[in-house]
């Protein structure tokens, strides 16, 4: 497989449909060579218009650049860039099978029968759908569907591969399985990808780094562990897990500053016994999720906490129940 | 009164209404092959009177023809692209225009034949030869062409498709060859059928715009009526039907294949 070491830059990307809807701000990015990225955030944020600037599907409003390795490839239409893409409901050629759909883009290039073949043979192998070769597309079930659809784009080589949001339209055990399989593959073809979700699981199961965009803007940028542990801003310390918010003057044991809000993720939140507990409340809800449980805690009548924990216990709804407060777990947004 | 009794009283109702469509029809076609019609079957059965009308009437239905497969040709070449664009941009335009299209089969095909001479008639050569018809026929069986091909267009996300063929490199010609047509031969084959039918029967334009050296099937069959014996007339008829009922069973089938 190609080495990918295709680096991508942004410069100055906005777009502004013709209708007047203003998708996607002016916005920098830098992708490295081979690295894997996610552009995450919810419907409407502009991480589909951002890959499709990238792919060449649309056009950035004045000023934007698209640089692929330093060359600039605005203008370039897609058919030119050599990126390989994966969409969201696969597109998938209709009048042709599997074999034919993977061998598309070779044929295209005019690869001479034994070539395109050859590395047909060796997609189908890689994605373990040689005994799918001679299917139509209807005779195939979403996950192989998916399957075809990513043998398609790598088949050509190509120097970046683009999905837009290609697990979603698939059921949770699926889309779970699938995940990693998509993960092995990203990291031996050692390509520079761009994966594009509103699932932050997903995100942070595959992204090497995550873009995380709101309302065609950067919320920000960084590893999953920078965007879960140290999330810059409100948007993406709510987005991103659960966040819960406490003020610090229900936590006078522990705080001395009034006033002051404090931020706490679900499973930094300890159940204790009530003579070294920082709070008491009420459990509203328990849901047990196998693994672990969530507990949405009541305090103070009105205010709500979500509680994670491994409890073999089972809380019941209505008892009373004492948390306990770490500050050194607590995330603190710079200002 | 049962589920089964009225299902069959439905039945009965429907075949009696059809056979009441179809028994003159049928009568019509047994009289071409009958030696004397107002004798009855008695008479015997012959084939003279088919004889005598390819012998009276074989550039009628060679014209017809030749109308029919110029104008399904020329409705390719118009249509199939007027619906590809037409499906792209979408959007209020495309509907108007759309409508547009369609007007011809609104408007009497005598009001349409009289457009044509008024302003066309000037020009002999072209008045007097059947290039003159095909523009008629062309401007009635366009539409469903049209129509034909942009309703399946619609109901495939063919743009979808179509960035997908470009992401694998695929210019726009290669896409519409490869991908955009294939995808459309449903469409393009109903739309075919009923243009080729549509034009092979054609008689309200046809028979305004005629000249006696350019008469069409349907033309002939009317003066065949007005001036030949019934069994004559019966036997052109007949003929007609050879033509036009193995298009129009296909274009059923057409109708019901889900593609």
């Amino acid at each position: 497989m190609q080495k990918g070491n295709t680096s991508i830059d942004l410069i100055s990307c906005g777009k502004t449909f013709k209708d007047g809807t203003r998708a996607l701000n002016k916005l920098n990015l830098n992708i490295k060579g081979g690295e894997t990225v996610v552009l995450l955030g919810p419907s409407g944020c502009g991480k589909t218009t951002l890959l499709r600037i990238i792919a060449g599907l649309e056009e950035p409003d004045d000023g934007g650049q698209v640089l692929f390795n330093k060359e600039n490839v605005t203008k370039l239409l897609i058919e030119k860039r050599n990126v390989g893409m994966v969409f969201q409901s696969y597109a998938l050629f209709p009048n042709m099978n599997v074999k034919e759909n993977i061998g598309y883009g070779l044929k295209v290039r005019k690869l001479d029968t034994k070539q395109i073949d050859d590395r047909v043979s060796e997609m189908l192998n890689m994605m373990s759908i040689s005994d799918l070769s001679f299917r139509t597309i209807d005779q195939l079930s979403g996950g192989q569907r998916q399957r075809v659809a990513l043998a398609r784009a790598i088949a050509v080589r190509p120097r970046v591969l683009l999905l837009d949001e290609p697990l979603t339209a698939l059921d949770a055990i699926l889309r779970d399985r699938l995940r990693g399989e998509i993960d092995s593959l990203l990291r031996s073809l050692e390509i520079t990808a761009i994966y594009v979700t509103h699932d932050q699981s997903e995100a942070m199961a595959l992204g090497d780094r995550i873009v995380v965009m709101s309302d065609g803007k950067i919320s920000q940028i960084g590893t999953p562990r920078d965007i879960y542990f140290h999330p810059e801003n409100e948007f993406v310390a709510d987005f991103i897990g659960t966040i819960n918010r406490i003020s610090g003057n229900n936590l006078k044991k522990l705080v001395s500053v009034e006033g002051q809000e404090l931020l706490f993720r679900p499973e930094d939140i300890e159940v204790v016994e009530k003579n070294i507990s920082h709070l008491t409340g009420i459990v509203k809800a328990s849901f047990f999720l196998g693994e672990k449980t969530r507990l949405i805690v009541n305090y103070n009548s009105t205010e709500q906490l979500s509680v994670e924990g491994k409890f073999k216990k089972e809380y019941k709804i209505g008892s009373e129940i004492y948390l306990k407060f770490n500050l050194e777990t607590s995330i603190t947004l710079p200002n | 009164m049962t589920k089964k009794q009225i299902f069959v009283l439905q039945l009965i109702f429907t075949l009696l209404v059809c056979s009441f469509l179809i028994i003159p029809v049928f009568l019509s076609a047994l009289a071409g092959i009958t030696e004397n019609f107002f004798i009855g079957i008695k008479s015997g059965f012959t084939l003279r009177w088919v004889f005598e009308v390819l012998d009276l009437y074989s550039e009628t239905i060679y014209l017809s023809l030749i109308i029919a497969i110029t104008c399904l040709l020329a409705t390719l070449i118009i249509g199939i692209p007027a619906a590809y664009v037409l499906a792209r941009i979408g959007g209020r335009i495309s509907r108007i225009i759309e409508e547009t299209i369609v007007l011809p089969v609104a408007i009497p095909g005598l009001a349409i034949a009289l457009a044509l001479i008024i302003i066309y008639g000037g020009y002999r050569d072209f008045r007097s030869s059947w290039y003159f018809i095909l523009v008629g026929h062309i401007l009635f069986t366009l539409p469903f062409m049209v129509r034909s091909v942009l309703a399946v267009l619609s109901s495939t996300n063919f743009k979808e498709l179509e960035e997908g063929a470009a992401s694998l490199g695929a210019p726009f010609w290669t896409r519409f060859i490869t991908i955009v047509l294939p995808n459309i031969k449903q469409g393009i084959l109903a739309g075919s059928l009923m243009v080729f039918t549509l034009s092979i029967g054609e008689f309200n334009l046809t028979w305004m715009l005629h000249t006696p050296i350019t008469k069409t099937l349907p033309v002939g069959l009317a003066d065949s009526y007005a001036s030949m014996r019934l069994e004559v007339a019966s036997a052109y008829t007949l003929i007609f039907f050879i033509m036009i009922i193995p298009l129009l069973l296909g274009m059923q089938f057409l109708s019901r294949k889900k593609y």
